[in-house]
């Protein structure tokens, strides 16, 4: 029996018993899975080490970006907080001349804020105020001292009760005064830190006295500081009530309001109608502009100079993946020739040393923005400030770092599908 | 009726490499291999057998002549769709083994039908079978690295066993064995013979060829019969 005599009726055959050809190879997505993490956490130490540059990389970027943002956002955050909650209304000035001016009535501010305001939800703190005019030179002693110069000109405020909160005051020494103060227009002051201390007024167990013009009053209260007003540290208040009897004080030139957050606009919108039922139109409303964040991040050099670094890393990352792919793969040849013994496409080869790569710069991302995020909690809880991260930035950094690793392993995966299976089975052992 | 194709069919086959002058490492080859055969080739080194290994394996493509594997015409196949029979009716038995490190002995026989796109669990019943097959269910967890040679061979013929391949193709099985583990290998060969399996040995050792039912010498790249 020769061959040919073999062949002959296979071939007759052919068309009754066609033989099923297999078709192309394929790979599972769980199998592709699961063969790149074991090709990775073959050599977990080296892996570790080829991720290491893109783990830098991606901190530093990630780290830079957040800090940047925190910072930013601290500066705005702390400015806006205190305007974004302040409403001050004023009486309208009828300016001379102008055609409304008669047809709108004056509206006098009312000096009672504090009922009228309070029950509006939104407010924290209501108060009125205004300047007592020409209340004559102040001074501590009827004494004319002429070695010490003990007259001075300070500017003297009446206010209503509410009026500290309302600018946040603080009183460092003694006490504000109180409804009861008013109502019995008791001659009482508080007096600002500055004016303490030009007077030499420090305590006020002994009721020190103070003379404005030349009226008596016992200092009650030392003002630390007003961020919403700094100038009342400079300055003596009075109750309104003591100021109307003593200076012919008459109608509060500002009600200043302390709102929620969130609230001023709200509060704006009905206050006027709270201070002056009768003629609101009359006043006029100050409200912070709609609360739209400048979202500006600091940008400065030092930002720029960390992002270039953050770059240059991960440039240097996705080479050393790139090398540590080609090393793999050479190492690897072996293993590349059985594989496409067991039937792999160059693809499927291609493939593996590219997931593998994408994984560990995967892995390098998410550990780098990790880090990154460390960095930013860590810097901002030394200066107390707080952390501030845009969303996309840790979402968006395991996805660069992923990115990293599949641009390093094009190279080494088409190295790895090109070659031929019998060197490649010859090659490795 | 069913026709039963031969496993390998060559007819007329020659490689010839472009090398400068050219080196016809095949010279007009005739081989018929019958399901159920246990054949050997012999012959020196340089005599052309891994060639035909690479050939019969689909690893390379003949220059002239017909190929036919389970009747299928390899000419006609794309390199992908050469890839796909290759894993699935060839089963490969090298000589130093190509167990991956850092792997499980039964990843290692998994690893066989990864490119047919099986089931894993499926695989990994069938390579527990394949391991039981060869008598290493015992050592399903052990990497190569802790096994003898005679045991990573018969871990690497559990993996050629894993698809059901129509032809085990062995390469120098027992190149890498001492005569204990060698024996134990032929031994495994006699068996997977006996239950119906189609062998074909390469190899330069005429006392693991004379263990074939079938021998085959190539010298020169001309095959010939040996009675």
């Amino acid at each position: 029996m020769t061959v040919a005599d073999i062949i002959e009726p296979v071939d007759a055959e052919f068309a009754d018993s066609e033989p099923v050809v297999v078709g192309r190879p394929r790979l599972r997505i769980v199998d592709l899975i699961d063969e790149t993490l074991a090709g990775v956490f073959a050599r977990p130490a080296r892996a570790a080490l080829t991720t290491l540059g893109t783990v830098l990389g991606i901190a530093s970027l990630v780290a830079t970006l957040g800090i940047s943002r925190t910072a930013g956002n601290q500066i705005v955050g702390r400015f806006d907080e205190l305007a974004a909650t302040q409403v001050t209304v004023k009486a309208r000035t009828s300016g001379g001349g102008s055609s409304s001016s008669g047809s709108s009535r004056r509206a006098p501010l009312p000096w009672n804020v504090e009922p009228r305001l309070d029950r509006l939800n939104g407010v924290v703190a209501a108060g009125a105020v205004a300047e007592v005019s020409s209340p004559g030179s102040v001074r501590t002693a009827p004494l004319r001292d002429p070695e010490n110069i003990t007259e001075q000109l300070v500017p003297v405020y009446a206010a209503s009760v509410g009026f500290l909160d309302a600018v946040r005051g603080e009183i460092v020494n003694g006490r504000w005064f109180d409804q009861g103060h008013v109502d019995r227009v008791d001659r009482v002051v508080i007096i600002g830190t500055d004016v303490a201390d030009q007077f030499g007024i420090t305590r006020l167990d002994a009721q020190p006295g103070i003379f404005i013009g030349d009226q008596l009053f016992t200092v009650i209260g030392i003002l630390s500081e007003a961020p919403r007003d700094e100038g009342l540290v400079g300055s003596i208040i009075v109750p309104y009530t003591v100021a109307q009897e003593r200076f012919a004080t008459t109608t509060p030139e500002r009600v200043v309001i302390e709102t929620d957050i969130g609230a001023a606009q709200l509060i704006a919108g009905q206050a006027a109608v709270a201070l002056s039922p009768n003629a609101p139109e009359g006043l006029n409303v100050t409200a912070p502009r709609d609360p739209k964040r400048t979202k500006d991040a600091v940008q400065s050099d030092v930002n720029q100079l960390f992002l270039l670094l953050g770059l240059i890393s991960l440039v240097v990352g996705a080479i050393g993946i790139a090398n540590v792919t080609l090393v793999t793969v050479m190492e690897r040849t072996g293993e590349i020739g059985l594989r496409r013994a067991l039937g792999a496409a160059r693809r499927h080869i291609g493939l593996q040393f590219l997931a593998e790569s994408t994984a560990m710069g995967l892995v390098g991302g998410i550990i780098g923005a990790s880090v990154g995020i460390l960095v930013v909690v860590a810097v901002a809880s030394s200066r107390e400030w707080t952390p501030v991260l845009d969303l996309w930035l840790p979402l968006a950094a395991p996805f660069a770092g992923a990115l990293v690793g599949l641009i390093a392993g094009l190279y080494p995966s088409i190295r790895a599908a090109r070659m031929e299976p019998v060197d490649a089975l010859r090659a490795g052992t | 009726m069913t026709i039963v194709h031969p496993v390998v069919v060559l007819d007329a086959v020659s490689r010839v490499f472009d090398s400068d002058p050219p080196v016809e490492a095949l010279k007009d080859v005739h081989l018929v291999v019958q399901r159920g055969d246990h054949v050997a080739i012999i012959g020196p080194s340089g005599s052309g057998k891994s060639t035909l290994l690479n050939v019969l394996g689909l690893l390379d493509r003949p220059t002239h002549g017909r190929y036919l594997l389970d009747g299928i015409d390899t000419a006609v196949l794309s390199d992908s769709g050469r890839a796909a029979e290759r894993g699935r009716r060839i089963g490969f038995v090298f000589q130093s083994f190509h167990l991956l490190p850092y792997r499980t002995v039964e990843e290692n026989v998994m690893l066989s039908e990864l490119y047919l796109g099986t089931s894993r669990k499926d695989r990994r019943r069938r390579a527990v079978e394949a391991l039981d097959r060869v008598g290493l269910s015992h050592r399903r967890t052990f990497e190569p690295i802790r096994l003898s040679g005679g045991e990573r061979q018969r871990v690497a013929i559990a993996r050629a066993l894993l698809g059901e391949p129509s032809l085990l193709l062995c390469d120098e099985p027992t190149g890498n064995l001492d005569s204990k583990n060698t024996d134990s290998v032929l031994g495994l060969f006699d068996e997977l013979h006996a239950q119906g399996m189609t062998l074909l040995l390469i190899t330069h050792d005429s006392d693991v060829a004379g263990r074939a039912r079938r021998r085959v010498r190539i010298v020169d790249g001309e095959l010939g019969e040996v009675a």
